[in-house]
């Protein structure tokens, strides 16, 4: 059962790669967001799964407990999460703009109009 | 006992990534995100990361889903192109998959104390934080007070966004325009 030890890791390179096909097929840029935010979220996952330790807690430290799971990754993740939903908002803003300067969110239709411009 | 919990959880997180690729409707997309992001909130509340996980249900599950309905509002929600089935980038992320799955195999096992990660500088922050910061809670302690420089860092990352997002949606020449095109 060794396997079942690495079995977080491989979900979490299922879910990165899942968002990854959203965003190299799906023309919607709406979409392709979506795709980079399940990416982001899979690597918050990783992160937080190296942390765990077997047995421990939430790192507060208490007097009843002496394990307790790394609280690095944690903090890492924090800001990670932060900066994550901030760039997130940007792109959606750039997505609102270029519907009203293209008039559509598609990616075919946005490089057609391109090049006839 | 524990791991089984995040096993069934993650399989959870699996079907539902598959079902946020595969759909058009992109209000349910959004909706299956946001119960994506709360998916995984419960998961780091599993794995120990209280601070994380509520973060990540009021800043992943609800900010960010909020930001994406009003996106559709603006635009559209309805995805355009069916998109038909393309075999290169498919086998461009099995191949980046495969890769990355051969690189797990050297990975220190979930749960195992002895991992290097363990070893360097954690176990020092968990015996002397309490008392150097007089926090209990560890990653409030580094946080605010040890890595206080990233957390600047970071807070100077959200205003740039924030500057971003008005200098893009707020221009007053853009206002002009759509007054232009409302008449």
């Amino acid at each position: 059962m060794a396997w079942l030890g690495l079995y977080n890791y491989w979900v979490v390179i299922f879910l990165m790669m899942a968002g990854f096909y959203a965003v190299i097929t799906r023309g919607n840029l709406v979409k392709k967001i979506v795709g980079l935010n399940l990416f982001q979220t899979s690597v918050f996952i990783l992160y937080i799964s190296m942390s765990k330790v077997q047995g421990g807690t939430a790192p507060i430290v208490d007097n009843e407990f002496a394990i307790y799971s790394n609280p690095l990754p944690h903090v890492l993740i924090l800001t990670a999460i932060v900066v994550g939903v901030a760039t997130t908002a940007l792109g959606l803003a750039l997505v609102v703009r270029i519907r009203e300067s293209y008039g559509t969110v598609e990616e075919d239709e946005i490089h057609h109009l391109d090049k006839s411009f | 006992m524990e791991h089984l919990i995040v096993i069934v959880l993650l399989s959870f997180l699996a079907i539902t990534a598959v079902a946020i690729v595969m759909l058009h409707d992109l209000v349910a997309v959004v909706m299956l995100f946001g119960i994506f992001s709360l998916l995984s909130a419960v998961i780091f509340l599993v794995l120990d990361a209280v601070d994380v996980a509520f973060t990540e249900a009021a800043v992943g599950a609800g900010i960010s889903t909020v930001l994406m309905l009003g996106t559709l509002a603006l635009t559209t929600p309805k995805e355009k192109t069916s998109p038909r089935f393309a075999p290169i980038p498919l086998l461009v992320v099995i191949i980046t998959g495969a890769a990355l799955v051969y690189g797990t195999l050297d990975m220190p096992r979930y749960g195992d104390p002895t991992a290097a990660i363990h070893q360097h500088v954690a176990p020092r922050y968990l015996e002397r934080a309490p008392r150097e910061t007089g926090i209990p809670n560890v990653v409030t302690a580094v946080l605010a007070s040890y890595r206080g420089y990233d957390t600047l860092g970071e807070v100077t990352v959200i205003f740039t966004a924030g500057v971003g997002v008005m200098l893009l949606l707020g221009s007053p020449r853009r206002q002009t325009k759509r007054k232009r095109g409302k008449r």
